[in-house]
């Protein structure tokens, strides 16, 4: 259960991120989860849910993209989602493939908006 | 709405961290092995038998940690090897901030080794980079054979599965062909030795896996210093 950490560090990365956007409050962060990051997206999503609860975050949305494990093949190049661990390429039968992704743990972006008179549940900076 | 890109790792400043200890191992000639599995599997016994295993003068060093006690460092102390405990209160992992506090009053020009024995737990501690040369996954036959495609990511991070336990092979349905096929479906490329820390049957090829590491690791030890 190390998704609390995790949270943290999204939650931790959006604050010092916005610093760079005065007068804007952030909307959404995406996040990119790798199918071999070992992150359970359920429970990643309930402890940032639980860390923005009564902050001047707590309308902070959080988009997860979720990624497969891709790989490509040594022999002829062709790069291909790996399903149910099978790691050979579909196009010609090699097993000599490596993998280019599938265990990403990556903050993807960040999604700011103005502080305006008709801004309803964000802090203004004034 | 502006959206802005971020590209990082949301681990960044764990990465960091790593990256340094990983260099710092690197200048003074360490071989850092993060070791891995469930709790119960087997990674102080497979300890305890490396260090048996090794000339009295060999600069080896253990970091061992648990959530609480310090039971594991009180086994390991045995064999005169410097050894501390890292005792997280409560998180499931080590980070590399925890190793390099821990590392704090060692020399590492003293250390040609440093075995890392993670919490017992298969699944966070695949997230954190510890600046180890290799991760270790330990997986013993009291478990099932289909752990590998059940917690793939740190079957499909480590280079070396130690199947730990074999002398209860008589007694336990345990398939270790399944076993060893089901961590390549994962990770084709992981080599595989089977143990028994109790009988000392295999302990043999993983000394010989450990030699081999150090002896790669080699030509950058001790050079600079």
């Amino acid at each position: 259960m190390h998704e609390m950490g995790i949270a943290n560090s999204v939650l931790e990365a959006v604050r010092t991120e916005m610093t760079r956007y005065p007068g804007m409050y952030p909307c959404k962060v995406g996040v990119r989860i790798g199918e071999m990051a070992a992150i359970d997206q359920d429970a990643l999503r309930f402890c940032f849910e639980a860390i923005i609860l009564d902050t001047d975050l707590a309308s902070l949305e959080l988009g997860i993209e979720v990624c497969p494990r891709r790989h490509r093949c040594q022999a002829c190049t062709e790069e291909f989602v790996v399903r149910d661990y099978n790691s050979r390429c579909p196009k010609c039968s090699s097993l000599e493939t490596t993998c280019v992704s599938g265990d990403e743990l990556e903050l993807a972006y960040l999604e700011v908006e103005e502080y305006g008179p008709s801004t309803v549940g964000a802090k203004s900076p004034q | 709405m502006d959206r802005v890109p971020l590209e990082r790792k949301v681990l960044s400043e764990n990465d960091r961290l790593a990256a340094e200890l990983r260099e710092r191992f690197q200048e003074h000639g360490v071989l850092c092995l993060n070791i891995i599995s469930s709790p119960g599997s087997g990674k102080t016994s497979l300890l305890e038998s490396t260090l048996a295993s090794l000339p009295r003068n060999d600069h080896v060093a253990v970091l061992t940690g648990d959530i609480q006690t310090e039971n594991d460092a009180n086994r390991l102390k045995r064999f005169h090897f410097p050894v501390k405990q890292i005792t997280t209160g409560g998180t499931c992992h080590l980070d590399a901030r925890m190793i390099q506090r821990h590392l704090e009053d060692w020399k590492l020009e003293d250390i040609d080794l440093l075995l890392i024995e993670n919490v017992g737990n298969l699944v966070c501690p695949s997230s954190y980079d510890l600046g180890e040369a290799a991760k270790i996954v330990v997986l013993s036959v009291t478990e099932g054979e289909d752990k590998p495609l059940k917690y793939p990511s740190i079957f499909f991070k480590s280079s070396l599965l130690v199947l730990s336990k074999i002398d209860l092979l008589p007694y336990v349905p345990f398939d270790i062909e399944a076993a060893a096929e089901n961590a390549r479906k994962v990770h084709p490329e992981m080599e595989i030795v089977k143990v028994s820390c109790l009988t000392g049957n295999g302990l043999h090829e993983w000394l010989m896996w450990l030699e081999e590491k150090r002896r790669v690791h080699q030509p950058l030890q001790k050079s600079t210093t």
